[in-house]
This record gives structure tokens, C-alpha cells and sequence, in this order.
């Protein structure tokens, strides 16, 4: 069992996937290790938001993701 | 009553919009917005050719359905109907509906204002439109926030 990170919008661009598996578990260190500098450096943005296991973390930071947990990196929205 | 769509395939706004309206005998008024995907503004470089709307599924819809209950809570509605495209789509399909049934006008208009300010750049959408070939993403603009700041300030 593993972490899925789901990268949305212009995020799946800049990792070049929609997805990757890391080993569990995840922490925010771990995560931006994951990622690469150029989303590492989107994710330290406040208007990038972190969802795991479906719900959004009010601080980021604070992540830590368990086995089969999926962590969606959200940026800002546009819809309408 | 509250309904609350995502949509995969393109809709009709009409045949949503009749049967909430029927649905709400007693009401003094229904408000109703309808988004659609722009064409080329003058000027423009490139014509657009598609718009993709795309979303998060375990966030997205949950977080429209409690868009629609702050709004009845805070508007005094009879009814609420929000769909919400995804996907691709073509200039000239409808994106967005929002529709509010009340006794009177001004918080079935309010309320479709708040929805749609909250719908354009605070629920979990992400746009890209393709012209020439090329797809790019759309942020939100200064004044889709400037409009969402006005409903905080009260």
C-alpha cells in the first residue's frame, strides 16, 4: 500500500502525471520532497490548498497521510 | 426544495428550470442565471474551440451541496436548483444554472448573485479553454474575488 498524490488543474502540468505513489506514510516534509521544486514551490503558496482522504487541511502543514490515503494538491479555482 | 447537479453531458436549462418552478406553487418570483462558454471577445487572438471544466469528486459536489444550504439559510428562499457542467465543451453550451424560488424577488436575485460569486472562485473547478491547438488554464479574475469580498463585508 502506498500515499496517491493527485496533482488538479495547471498542477498536473508542471508534475507532467496526474498521479504518483509514494510510501506511506506522508508528511508535508515528505510531500514536497515528492513533488519536485517547481510544485514544491506552488504548494508553499497560500492559495494552494492540500485535500487528504477527500477533506481539505486547514493547515496544510499539519499532513499526515496513511496507507491508501490520497492527497489531491488543489490550486486556486476557476469555475462558472 | 434543494438540487444540487454535476453534470458529465450537455443540458437543457429550460427543462430544469420549468419543472422547479412548478414545483414551488405560492412562489413571487423564481430567479434563474445562465453561464455559458464564452465565444472570442473582439480583438482576441485565436478562436476558441473548447472549454474543459474539471473537478474533484469527492470535494466538488459535496461542496456545492453546502454552497446551496448556506444560501437558503441566509436568503429567505423556497427553493434552490444548482447544476454545474464538467467535461468538454463547445462556445454557446450552458456551463452553470442557478435558479432560486422565494415570496419575493430580492432574495431569489440575491441569492443567485451569492451562489454564482462563490461557483466562479470558491468551489472546486478548474478551467482550461483551447485555441489554436493550445490548451491553457484560466485563473480567476481580480474581480471574480472582488465580487466574492462583497458578501463577507455585511
Amino acid at each position: 500500500m502506498a500515499v496517491t498524490i493527485l496533482f488538479l488543474g495547471p498542477l498536473r502540468d508542471l508534475a507532467g502525471e496526474p498521479t504518483r505513489e509514494v510510501a506511506a506514510p506522508l508528511d508535508w516534509v515528505g510531500l514536497l520532497a515528492a513533488v519536485g521544486p517547481e510544485v514544491a514551490a506552488q504548494l508553499g503558496e497560500a492559495r494552494v490548498n492540500v485535500a487528504c482522504a477527500g477533506k481539505v487541511l486547514g493547515e496544510k502543514t499539519s499532513l499526515s497521510a496513511q496507507d491508501g490515503d490520497e492527497v489531491a494538491l488543489l490550486p486556486p479555482v476557476s469555475g462558472g | 426544495m434543494k438540487d444540487v447537479r454535476l453534470l458529465h453531458q450537455p443540458f437543457i436549462p429550460g427543462a430544469l428550470i420549468g419543472p422547479f418552478t412548478n414545483a414551488h406553487p405560492g412562489l413571487g418570483g423564481v430567479c434563474t442565471f445562465v453561464g455559458e462558454v464564452r465565444g472570442n471577445e473582439a480583438g482576441e487572438a485565436g478562436e476558441v474551440e473548447r472549454l474543459e471544466l474539471l473537478h474533484y469528486e469527492p470535494l466538488t459536489l459535496a461542496g456545492m451541496d453546502e454552497l446551496a444550504d448556506v444560501a437558503l439559510a441566509r436568503f429567505d428562499l423556497m427553493g434552490l436548483l444548482m447544476v454545474h457542467r464538467v467535461g468538454e465543451m463547445h462556445p454557446g453550451e450552458p456551463i452553470v444554472c442557478v435558479s432560486a424560488a422565494a415570496r419575493h424577488r430580492r432574495g431569489a436575485i440575491d441569492a443567485v448573485d451569492f451562489c454564482m460569486d462563490h461557483l466562479k472562485s470558491a468551489s472546486w473547478f478548474w478551467k482550461r479553454e483551447r485555441r489554436a491547438g493550445q490548451w491553457r488554464w484560466i485563473e480567476p479574475r481580480a474581480e471574480d474575488h472582488s465580487d466574492l469580498a462583497r458578501w463577507t463585508k455585511l
